[in-house]
């Protein structure tokens, strides 16, 4: 025996009406926030006290040479990733695991697209043509808050992985934890998407 | 939650009405962009919209909207009071200087030998 | 995530799941059950054993620095020759010294006293006294005590790379920390260090938070909680809503050191004649508030347990209640959400505008209060009891007048006017070790007198014990009173030798006196190591509830089984109902059933 057999893993407490994963991931999604927060007001502090003119000015949005296409395209890539996770929990409250695993392997699937988007259109054109972080603090900004996001989705894209494969396996035994488990690792993902929206006006169009 | 099928399929449904407006609503962020008007009004568009978008995200997707657990809204009004904290720093910083002699843009004296940024701590 | 195995197995609880999947009994490997437990009793003891050694380290680097300070330039006794690659011709060279400043204050604070208060001691004994068979996510909390532990060997690693430790002091100030070593690497293992720690820290609360909210023991409500567990949940709050700001700015001075970054550069900054390579256009005071956020709350983190802990001691030595139980929870609840809005007074001179600097001096003098309503609640409880003065009740009633010091030395700090003449002297240094050091160091032996028994099964010496407490008490003082007069003489706290300056030289007998108190400091521990190692095999054997005491910890068998209790507790009352009329005993246990009082 291992660990301790715990209530409220699965069944929720009947006083806080919350089983303790969901209360743990939006205790976690709270310190997200307040990294994110630091970073947004980070970005304030140093759009709005940048010198007027010099090298470290502020560059006007032409300059940055970023692509509202991309990064629009991007976004709707993480919105519909965002409908397919949630479709996936869905699924799962109707007992459907074939179903279920099918949106997740496609919000993995999409996951990677961002990946792959940012990295082929956007991170090795920026660095090749000499936009690398240390170019001015927009892109020293932009390189930090999209790899930190890039980080994030990395990490999902190891979680729903794992709940596909290996972790597929609770549902056999014990469907409501696994369901649970889902909802948790999606509530994660959607806060990922949540940033990606503000992200994607404070870098791309202003 | 406790859901049945029906709840499940309503729910569905209302997953596909949000995605169809966070896609308008990005298609209306950037068509916004391409109208000339003045730089903070649109910085003020942007985010407003994104604020939508990330609110129905919340209440939809992360179905705060059927939240009814105090610990979660009393952790999320702790947060959220906390990260407007956050966003006074720039405030604090900015608004006592006047613009443009923000600390930390100290000139290039050609001839200094001293430690300009001589640490205070 | 919830990161549970669904093992069943009959350890005395009477959950019944309904997915028991019983895969029965099967003895654990050494190495399941010692090193990599998910028991968070275990987990406890893992985090107190390490912070211990830390502390020990943290103030090994102290005591070899008072040596410098007290002779400068003088070569080293015996250790000077024992490390020639570090002290070239035995003696310490300024670097050095910087960096055994650096290296001290950072291991005291976030590898030292924090895991202690909140990994061992919130560890072991929250779930105990909240009736809770484990913490609500084990595997995540071996991973926040194995994180921790990654954290602290990068530190400890970054003292043999290339340049040696960081030296900008362990607040890290910008622009300092990111020119001052630019090719070396003390200071961005530092930064990697602190990300792991942070990292760590914030699993735990998470976990912490979930506990107390999910797994009480029926009838546990939370006004009926020992004040511990309150000081821990508001802990777990800062600990979850300031770190995240700080693991940023980390971020941010890792890529201005790693990727040539100016997130905290200014434009144009000349070093020493030097024109520095970065684009420009950062903040160095960005860095400052950021680092602040945290580190103000940081504050609280490392005083809330410690006022747990010493109020858990007076109620059970003082045989009454805590006086003002709700209006102490009121207070500490008040003072977690202060902390998150007094930062910037650590930055008086940093050019801060008159309005801005008003608002903080405000909220710092309001944040007082509540320090002083929980102390003064607790000196109130004092009154009219028949103390029982064993050990831990001495450091506990220590901390009282030595946490006031140094609350009170603070209040000048708080106003820009005074703080402006103090800033960055001994008189800082004097007031924040007495909140730490005599403050929550002796909580934390209290406590460690005090749960050991629990822990082991074993008491400590009460003889070598006192022994360790009136040493310490002395040299405590000894050690940092003279602090306060070298400050208001002007010495900078940063000086490797502070007797090539005049106003430094007039004070140097006070220095060599501080220098010795440490030594003894030092000297002093040696009876409660031993007494420490002793006990665990040869301590007097005692039963489960060895101070009479009513919370639910002492409910349980010592040390606790596997799953902690017999049988799951239900509690019947509140945490402190000592001499309760018509009662044989003069303490009524939570857990014990019969008549209300």
């Amino acid at each position: 025996m291992s660990t301790a057999v715990l209530p409220y893993t699965v069944e929720p407490h009947p006083i806080t009406r919350l089983y303790s994963g969901k209360l743990g991931i939006w205790l976690f999604l709270a310190s997200e926030v307040m990294l994110f927060g630091a970073l947004f007001s980070s970005y304030v502090l140093l759009r709005v006290g940048a010198p007027v003119a010099g090298p470290a000015a502020w560059p006007a949005h032409a300059e940055t040479g970023l692509s509202w296409k991309i990064g629009g395209f991007n976004t709707l890539v993480l919105i519909i990733s965002s409908v397919t996770m949630v479709m996936a929990w869905a699924a799962l409250k109707t007992h459907n695991i074939g179903r279920a695993k099918a949106y997740l392997a496609t919000t993995v699937f999409l996951a990677l697209v961002f990946i792959v988007v940012k990295l082929t259109l956007e991170y090795i054109p920026k660095i090749q043509a000499g936009h690398t972080p240390s170019h001015n603090n927009f892109f020293a900004l932009y390189f930090t808050l999209t790899g930190l996001h890039a980080l994030h989705i990395i990490g999902g894209i190891i979680v729903i992985t794992y709940f596909i494969g290996p972790g597929s396996a609770l549902w056999k035994t014990d469907p409501e934890y696994f369901t649970n488990r889902v909802e948790c690792t999606g509530l994660y993902w959607h806060f990922v998407d949540l940033v990606w929206i503000f992200l994607f006006p404070v870098l791309y169009l202003t | 939650m406790d859901h049945s099928h029906a709840d499940t399929d309503k729910h569905v449904r209302l997953y596909l009405t949000v995605f169809a407006a966070l896609a308008v609503g990005t298609v209306v962020t950037v068509a916004a962009n391409q109208l000339h008007v003045e730089h903070a009004l649109a910085i003020g568009i942007a985010l407003g919209i994104a604020t939508v978008k990330a609110s129905l995200v919340a209440a939809v997707f992360m179905h705060l909207k059927w939240e009814r657990s105090a610990w979660i809204w009393s952790t999320l009004a702790l947060c959220a009071v906390f990260f407007v904290v956050l966003l006074f720093i720039p405030v604090l910083e900015t608004s006592e200087h006047p613009p443009n002699v923000v600390v930390g843009t100290w000139d290039v004296l050609p001839e200094a030998h001293t430690e300009h940024a001589g640490h205070h701590e | 995530m919830a990161q549970h195995q669904h093992k069943g197995g009959g350890h005395g609880h009477d959950h019944h799941h309904h997915d028991d999947h019983g895969a029965g009994h099967h003895e654990l490997s050494y190495w399941r059950k010692y090193i990599f437990s998910v028991d968070h009793k275990i987990i406890g003891i893992q985090y107190g054993l390490t912070a211990l050694c830390f502390l020990f380290f943290g103030f090994s680097l102290m005591m070899i620095m008072r040596w410098q300070l007290a002779y400068p330039n003088k070569p080293i006794p015996v250790i000077g020759s024992l490390f020639p690659s570090f002290f070239p011709g035995g003696a310490m060279a300024p670097e050095m010294y910087n960096a055994f400043g650096a290296m001290h204050g950072t291991i005291m604070v976030f590898l030292g006293v924090v895991p202690m208060l909140v990994g061992a001691f919130g560890n072991y004994v929250m779930p105990l006294q909240i009736g809770a068979p484990d913490m609500a996510f084990p595997k995540l909390n071996m991973m926040s005590y194995w994180v921790y532990f990654c954290g602290g060997v990068t530190m400890l690693a970054s003292f043999f790379v290339k340049g040696g430790a960081a030296q900008s002091g362990w607040t890290s100030y910008a622009p300092l920390s990111v020119i001052t070593q630019p090719h070396q690497w003390g200071q961005t293992m530092w930064l990697i260090g602190m990300v792991f720690l942070i990292t760590s820290s914030l699993l735990g609360s998470i976990n912490f938070i979930t506990t107390i909210v999910q797994l009480r023991a029926k009838g546990l409500t939370m006004f009926r909680l020992p004040f511990f567990v309150w000081a821990q949940f508001v802990t777990s709050f800062l600990l979850l809503l300031a770190f995240p700001p700080l693991e940023a700015a980390g971020i941010l001075q890792l890529m201005d050191r790693v990727a040539g970054t100016s997130f905290f550069m200014p434009e144009g900054l000349v070093v020493s004649g030097q024109m520095q390579s970065y684009t420009g256009g950062g903040n160095p005071l960005l860095w400052q508030h950021l680092f602040w956020f945290l580190a103000h709350p940081e504050v609280y983190v490392l005083i809330l347990p410690a006022m747990g802990m010493v109020a858990e001691i007076i109620a059970s030595n003082t045989r009454k209640a805590l006086w003002g139980y709700r209006t102490m929870v009121y207070s500490i609840i008040f003072l977690g959400f202060m902390s998150f809005i007094v930062w910037a007074h650590h930055m008086f001179i940093t050019g801060m505008g008159q309005k801005m600097a008003a608002f903080f001096a405000t909220t710092t003098m309001i944040i007082s209060i509540p320090s002083v309503v929980i102390l003064t609640a607790m000196v109130i409880t004092l009154h009219g009891a028949s103390i029982r003065f064993n050990v831990p009740m001495l450091f506990a009633l220590a901390f009282l007048p030595m946490f006031a010091i140094g609350g009170l030395t603070g209040l000048p700090l708080g106003l820009p006017v005074s703080d402006i003449q103090l800033h960055d002297t001994y008189y800082v240094i004097g007031h924040f070790h007495y909140v730490v050091a005599p403050g929550t160091i002796f909580a934390i032996f209290a406590g460690i007198y005090f749960w050991f028994p629990k822990a082991t099964g074993r008491m400590m010496n009460e003889a070598l014990g006192k022994v360790h407490f009136v040493l310490s008490f002395i040299f405590i003082n000894v050690a940092f009173m003279p602090m306060f007069f070298q400050g208001l003489a002007g010495v900078s706290r940063r000086l490797a030798d502070q007797t090539g300056y005049a106003h430094g030289n007039a004070v140097q007998g006070l220095t060599r006196m501080s220098s010795w108190g440490a030594w003894m400091l030092g000297l002093s521990q040696v009876p409660f190591i031993i007494n420490f190692f002793v006990s665990m095999f040869a301590g007097r054997k005692v039963s489960e509830n060895p101070w009479e005491s009513t919370t639910l910890e002492w409910s349980a068998p010592s040390p606790p089984p596997h799953g902690n209790f017999k049988s799951t507790p239900v509690v019947h009352r509140g945490p402190y109902e000592y001499g309760v009329p018509g009662i044989a005993k003069d303490y009524f246990p939570q857990h014990q059933a019969g008549a209300e009082a």
